[in-house]
């Protein structure tokens, strides 16, 4: 009796013993349908472009469900997190170019520049920008010469690798040198960092700096040649146009002036590429720029699409938030307005005695000149310059009116014009004649005629402004104008008062530590080595 | 065997047998105590096979009976009775409580079972006699207010509505706040898309017992989400004897308490031609329309259940069938329920194996109505009428304001929301003591919960919205679970110690199986989106052992260890061991106070344990992971669109959350129990927090990440009490109550950063990414952060001026501060009841204390910007506008601690009349009729429709509806 009891027992606890076993193995578990781990990933050869998309996506959409769902920031509503709306609010709602009437948390702020390191829009923001460079960097993580080969990956495919490779490297360059642009310093990540959990170290604006110049000259030979590559992927000129854009701000950045390295590259863009002017303004900003000629002059564009790109950030925000008032929103080709942002007689006064610059696109009726009232839409003037309708007048592709087709552009030739003005003006390179025909070529097109043309560059102070302002009327509202002013150094203090600058209705001077934005309280909680802009 | 056979041929064809009996022996059985009926007493006759139990009302009838035949009553808890029978026909029989004193309940524990008076952890066990009565669908309805440390608030007043269920409070920030629930030995999974609350489909008729485990050394034995305490779920059985008949109905009708103050159409009228442009003045109609009393409707229910029970000493089974139909205040929005419910227990070769299975089924179709039409009434412009003189709906115009809101009742009629689900929940647990060492016993327990529910729901051609028209959704979820326990008792007495030694260990295998889809379809493209389809499984196994030690029978330790492994972490992190030691000294059996005649009961309890936490929001949240995008998500290269694929976020560190609980309780009864009670104090410190808190920029693939961070105390202190000041045989009169102190502080969040806080909770309504909810170190979680008002001369709130607390000279984030939360300070119960002869009448209050509601219906819609927001349209507003007089739309106006309102609350629940029916139709049947109302009274300050929403927010709640039922109990 006791032997049978004891090999009873025996039996019982190796039948244990075996269940147990197999069943441990099943707290193993994967999911299956949308989501995949690497290696079932990576067996597809597609996937490597598929992974390129969300990095050029990590511009445009706000996570992996469009309009909103599966959030690739969170903390804020999604729309919010949006790279190119939280950019472009940085960039615009700060200056004399817009101002918003809406209610949501701090977004005031920006216009009266009294942001504080609590903000949870610049939150977002950093976030965003940081998640680009981690995406980039687990991209050329992944795409390692060793780890394609481990994978099999076919010749053909490993050379068309090496280029999303450098475009990986190129969006991440860009991200970066928007933080050293509105954050000044952040960590520099790369694909070598630890891939476990660390806090990262804080790197200056200097060293960022020299980062992304390095980067950029390195990707360069990788980088497709001009004109080349795929709509809407990224060529050799944009390469040039983001160094050309780092050097001109280098005085800022880093306190070096680097016009005459700017000037260098901002010629081979317009130099060596076939990018051409679009021969209407307007063209630029429809839903159809992606094909009615503003291909042509777009360097880099973020791609939307009513839809299949479908996000509440992007040109969607820039084409729904200015329509208010009396504005009628079948004109924009969607189904009614945000009633949000407008902009400031300061502004409007950058084209007065130039009644036949198209460029304005000022919407008057039932708007007030002066803003009494920021959270009023109809107190300032509208401007109706991103709309959701094509060249013929049609609406996007979304029938439905939410979302917009149209393309946001980056970088364009118009700019680069600009830019060579200016340093040619800066006294960095270049001729007379090319600068002079530069602005004429714009005005030819923003009056349709000749009758804007100037005969000579104004130079010294009066030129640097004559740029200043021209920058504004040629590219208002596309996200270049807070980095445009403080390169003047009019952004902060009293040399330029704009309508509720500083918080105040007539505008006020406000103080030059303001020329950068705080590091977010919520990423210093996150990374004591983070650390706080002066006067923060 | 011929018994059986028969037994089960009545089971298959619910057919009544007739009695074929020569004699009989009818009669009542009573609590000796108080004279009331006893139902559910065993009697049998001894060395015959059939017996029957009691009725609800106490009495019952045996067949077959021969003279000289011993007749034995049986009852748990009270002393077993014996007559002989001598020809009588009637008997009156009265059992005592066993030992005078404690009843002896046996309560579930997990694994097993322990007599209540042995109990070392802080266990509440509620039987039928202490539901809540009336029409409720829920388990949570049942038990609401009853027990100390309990708080449950429903989330709305449709019916089938899920509840927010907090036992000692909740011990995690971002991880489940929930507690396991376990029905009949399977713990079961929330619910699933289609239904509503979960527990909706265990048919409340059929529940013979809730037992609420509270602290550690209870709960440890389930180790895994065991942290927030558990609910043990228990369904009636069947007692062998004749088959019995219950019919169990009501019918309810259900009317609306109060709505939200605002602006009547004469109100409306006034202020907008006061404060009104000349575009807007000429926008106010002529129709006077109470949006509110418009959708709301007055609503009925219906409620029935059939029971069938019965067996023989071998096999004994119970059947239930209920059907319910219940509509909600608003229109269109009802619940129905079909429900199943099947017990079967074998008891074989001499009670050495008993096969027990359970089957719980329902089918539930939901009408969801449009939820949407709530906030809408009370915003909708009241000047306007409902209709256009063509018949259809009456709405703003789109095209020129595309932001104006929809008419309510265009939402309710023109868009419908419908769910339908179907569960199963299911078990065979077998036990069997080994024939030859009978203290061994070896149980396996093999259960399922099998969901498959979808929802979906359409938009009318007609509806004026071009974009919307014929628009559909559909999303579809099944969930297939299953569990293994393996587990072996052992038992014995031990002459040395006095006592008895008891062992239990084994095994215990979940897996959780979850497949969804959702899809969405617009009609004029006839493009179906398929925004997400993913199968999800999570494991759980664990092994786990108890041991208890009864010395003396007044010194009893309770040991347990589990050891827990989950899916949800890696390897190196995945399993946790969780131990509790509880000890209970039974005072009163102690010499020195055993001849202490007044003192009838006094234990003494000690718990200590540790409980995990794993129950995060996300599936696999320490695996690296690629998500691809939705079609609407795709980015082009040239003219091709990508699907694209992101890394997901993921934390391969990731462990348990711990929660350590220390419980000091007595148990006390005096004077022959009439007045008895417990006393509980506790306090639950979690460590290592699951926190869904920033990462460090440039790390991760997502701004956010779960780590182990921040710690967490909870104390409370739990008294109850009951107290029986009337006791004769006609009339008895009870008094009971529950009291709960209870609070909560984060201790640590993020190590050597005191000051870190983060906004945390639902964005309210009102402008976007607004949050009043803050989580900080040194205040409680979910802890109100808000600007300080500034007010004039006679105390009126002064339109977006505040304080500028931090005296920078700017209000700016710096100047919030903690204002307040919403859990409450204290929370109580208490209920009485009364009989008389035939006669029983009950009542419950409920109530709270120092709870504040951030009021966002006021915040919203109580400011000149709500009402006059553009020029092409209008909205109404709450009458707080006329008090504020709110003109400012800054952020900070919604921020404003004037929002924050005190919403303490005593709630009459419930009051029952009921009449007993007794030896109708020749006694042979039984009724029981009674009348009661819900939710009939509440007294608060709070300024909203409601002061009871669980967290914090008052977003316009659906009302919870004033409800009188009649029901019919019979049985024969």
């Amino acid at each position: 009796m006791k032997k049978m009891k004891k090999n009873l027992l025996a039996i019982a606890t190796l039948f244990c013993i075996i269940i147990f076993n197999s069943c441990t193995n099943e707290l193993n578990t994967s999911p299956s349908g949308d989501s995949q781990n690497a290696e079932a990933l990576f067996a597809n050869p597609a996937s490597y472009k598929q992974f390129l998309a969300k990095l050029y996506a990590g511009l445009s959409t706000s996570g992996q469900q469009g309009p909103s769902g599966n959030p690739d920031i969170s903390g804020i509503d999604e729309g919010f997190s949006q790279y190119i709306r939280g950019f472009w609010n940085a960039q615009e709602l700060t200056t004399d170019e817009a101002i918003i009437a809406w209610n949501d948390a701090t977004i005031k702020d920006f216009h009266g520049q009294v942001w504080t390191p609590s903000d949870g829009f610049l939150a977002a923001t950093f976030s965003r920008l940081a998640f680009q460079v981690t995406n980039c960097n687990e991209y050329l993580r992944q795409t390692t010469d060793e780890k394609l080969s481990s994978r099999g990956v076919s010749s053909a495919l490993l050379s068309e690798i090496k280029t999303y490779r450098a475009e990986a490297r190129f969006l991440r360059a860009l991200s970066y040198w928007h933080i050293i642009d509105l954050f000044g310093g952040g960590s520099l990540e790369t694909e070598n960092s630890l891939i476990t959990y660390h806090l990262p170290e804080y790197a200056t604006r200097a060293q960022i700096f020299a980062f992304v110049e390095l980067e950029l000259n390195a990707m360069d030979a990788d980088l497709k040649a001009p004109n080349t590559n795929e709509q809407y992927r990224v060529d050799k000129a944009a390469g040039w146009m983001l160094k050309a854009k780092l050097l001109m701000n280098a005085k800022v950045y880093v306190g070096t002036d680097r016009y005459a390295d700017a000037y260098t590259a901002i010629n081979k863009v317009i130099t060596q590429s076939t990018y051409s002017i679009c021969p209407t303004y307007k063209n630029l900003f429809l839903a159809d720029n992606n094909n009615n000629g503003a291909q042509n002059e777009i360097i880099f564009a973020v791609a939307f699409d009513g839809l299949r790109t479908q996000t509440y950030g992007g040109t969607t925000y820039l084409v729904h938030a200015p329509v208010g008032g009396n504005m009628p929103a079948s004109q924009f080709g969607i189904n009614g307005g945000w009633g949000g942002i407008r902009t400031t007689s300061s502004f409007v006064s950058k084209f007065s005695g130039m009644t036949g610059d198209l460029r304005g696109n000022f919407y008057t009726s039932g708007q007030n000149l002066t803003i009494n009232d920021v959270a009023t839409f109809t107190d300032g003037y509208a401007i109706s310059k991103f709309k959701n309708v094509k060249v013929n007048g049609m609406q996007g592709s979304d029938t439905a009116g939410n979302f917009a087709d149209t393309d946001f552009p980056m970088f364009r030739l118009g700019d680069a014009y600009l830019m060579y003005v200016e340093c040619f003006l800066r006294g960095a390179g270049g001729s007379s004649t090319t600068a002079l025909g530069y602005v004429n070529a714009l005005r030819v097109r923003a009056y349709g005629n000749s009758t804007g043309n100037i005969s000579s560059l104004p130079s010294g102070t009066t030129g640097l402004q004559f740029v200043l302002d021209e920058r504004g009327r040629e590219l208002h509202w596309e996200g270049h104008r807070r980095t445009d002013l403080i390169r003047f150094g009019q952004f902060t203090g009293s040399d330029y008062i704009w309508p509720w600058k500083g918080n105040v209705p007539a505008g006020t001077s406000t103080p030059s530590y303001r020329d950068l934005f705080p590091i977010p309280a919520r990423a210093i909680a996150a990374n004591q080595n983070l650390q706080q802009n002066p006067e923060y | 065997m011929k018994s059986i056979l028969k037994k089960l041929l009545l089971l298959t064809l619910f057919l009544p047998i007739a009695a074929l009996s020569q004699d009989a022996l009818t009669g009542n059985v009573l609590d000796g105590n108080n004279s009331k009926p006893l139902p559910g007493v065993n009697v049998n006759i001894k060395n015959s096979s059939g017996g029957v139990s009691t009725d609800f009302d106490g009495s019952f009838k045996i067949t077959n009976i021969r003279m000289g035949d011993i007749v034995v009553f049986s009852y748990i808890g009270y002393k077993t009775e014996i007559i002989t029978y001598s020809g009588q026909k009637n008997v009156k029989i009265y059992l005592d409580d066993e030992q005078n004193s404690l009843k002896e309940v046996v309560i579930q524990v997990g694994y097993g079972s322990v007599k209540k008076k042995d109990a070392t952890g802080s266990v509440t066990t509620l039987t039928a006699k202490d539901f809540n009565k009336g029409p409720v669908v829920s388990v949570d309805q049942m038990i609401q207010g009853k027990i100390a440390g309990v708080q449950i608030t429903s989330n709305g007043g449709s019916p089938g509505d899920g509840a927010t269920i907090r036992i000692r409070q909740g011990s995690s920030l971002n991880a489940s706040n929930d507690p396991l629930y376990v029905i009949d030995g399977v713990p079961v999974d929330p619910g699933i898309e289609g239904g509503k609350n979960p527990l909706t489909t265990i048919n409340q008729n059929d529940i013979e017992s809730v037992t609420i485990l509270k602290d550690a050394s209870a709960t440890a034995i389930y180790g895994s989400k065991a942290s927030n305490g558990v609910v043990i779920i228990t369904t009636k059985k069947g007692k062998s004897g004749d088959l019995q008949i219950g019919y169990n109905g009501n019918f309810s009708v259900s009317t609306i308490a109060k709505t939200v103050d605002n602006l009547s159409s004469d109100q409306f009228r006034t202020y907008v031609n006061a404060n009104g442009n000349v575009a807007q003045k000429a926008l106010i109609g002529n129709s006077n329309t109470d949006w509110q009393k418009e959708i709301y409707r007055i609503a009925k229910g219906t409620d029935h259940n059939i029971t069938l029970s019965g067996g023989s000493e071998i096999l004994v089974y119970r059947a239930s069938v209920g059907f319910t139909d219940m509509s909600g205040l608003l229109q269109k929005d009802n619940f129905n329920r079909t429900t199943l419910g099947v017990n079967l227990i074998g008891k074989f070769f001499d009670n050495h194996l008993k096969i027990e299975l359970n089957n719980k089924t329902a089918v539930i179709k939901n009408d969801y109505s449009n939820q949407g039409a709530i906030g809408g009434a009370v915003g909708y412009d009241p000047t306007q009428s409902i209709y256009n003189p063509d018949g259809s709906f009456r709405q703003w115009n789109y095209s020129t304001a595309p932001l104006a809101a929809a008419n309510p009742l265009s939402l309710i009629n023109q868009k419908t929301n419908l769910g339908n689900s179907t569960r199963s929940i299911g078990n065979i647990q077998t036990e069997y003591k080994l024939h030859f060492f009978p203290d061994l016993k070896i149980v396996a327990n093999l259960g399922y919960d099998y969901q498959s529910g979808r929802s979906f729901g359409n938009t009318s051609k007609d509806f004026y919205i071009i974009g919307e028209q014929g628009n559909s959704y559909l999303n579809t979820e099944e969930k297939k679970n299953i569990l293994m326990d393996l587990f072996v008792g052992y038992k014995k007495d031990l002459k040395i110690i006095k006592g008895s030694v008891e062992f239990t260990g084994g095994y215990t295998y979940q897996n959780f199986d979850r497949k969804f889809l959702k899809s969405s379809t617009v009609f004029s493209t006839g493009v179906t989106t398929n925004e997400s389809t993913t199968r999800e499984i999570v494991n759980l196994q664990s092994v786990f052992g108890r041991a208890i030690f009864n010395i003396a029978d007044k010194y009893i330790l309770t040991a347990t260890i589990r050891r827990d492994g989950t899916s949800r972490f890696a390897p190196e992190f995945r399993w946790s061991n969780f131990p509790s030691v509880a000890l209970a000294w039974k005072i009163k059996d102690e010499s020195f106070v055993k001849n202490i005649t007044s003192i009838s009961n006094l234990k003494l309890r000690l718990g200590w344990g540790i409980t995990g936490q794993q129950n995060i929001g996300t599936t696999y949240p320490s695996l690296p992971l690629y998500l691809n995008s939705t079609t609407t998500a795709q980015y082009p290269f040239g003219s091709t669109y990508y699907t694209t694929v992101r890394p997901q976020s993921y934390n391969s560190k990731l462990k348990w959350e711990q929660t350590e609980t220390r419980n000091v309780g007595l148990d006390f009864g005096f004077f022959n129990n009439r007045v008895n009670g417990s006393i509980d104090l506790y306090e639950k410190r979690t460590t290592d927090l699951i926190s869904y808190i920033p990462n460090p920029a440039f790390f991760g693939f997502s701004n956010y990440d779960n780590y182990n961070i921040g710690s967490l105390k909870n104390q409370g202190v739990e008294i109850s009490a009951e107290i029986v000041p009337v006791k004769t045989n006609d009339l008895t009169w009870s008094i009971g109550g529950n009291i709960t102190l209870q609070n909560s502080k984060i201790t640590e969040l993020i190590p050597g950063a005191s000051n870190i806080g983060f906004p945390t909770g639902d964005g309210i309504n009102g402008g976007i990414g607004n949050q009043v909810l803050q989580n900080q170190v040194g205040y409680a979680p979910n802890s109100f952060y808000v600007f300080e008002q500034a007010y004039n001369a006679n105390g009126q709130p002064i339109s977006g001026v505040f304080i500028d607390r931090n005296g920078n000279g700017i209000i700016d984030d710096g100047d919030k501060y903690f204002f307040r939360k919403p859990s409450a300070d204290i929370f109580y119960g208490f209920f009485s009841n009364l009989s008389y002869k035939n006669w029983d009448a009950s009542m419950s209050w409920r109530g709270s204390w120092n709870n504040y509601i951030y009021n966002n219906v006021d915040s919203n819609l109580g400011w000149q910007g709500q009402v006059l927001v553009r020029n092409t349209d209008l909205a109404n507003g709450v009458t707080n506008l006329l008090e504020t007089n709110f003109t400012t739309a800054s952020a900070e106006r919604y921020l404003s601690d004037y929002y924050v309102q005190k919403a303490s609350f005593i709630r009459l629940d419930n009051v029952t009349i009921g009449y007993n029916f007794k030896k109708l139709f020749d006694n042979k049947v039984n009724a029981k009729l009674s009348l009661s109302g819900q939710n009939l009274l509440v007294i608060t300050p709070y300024k909203g429709i409601d002061p009871e929403i669980s967290n914090g927010i008052d977003k316009n709640i659906y009302p919870r509806p004033r409800m009188f039922t009649i029901g019919l109990n019979v049985n024969f």
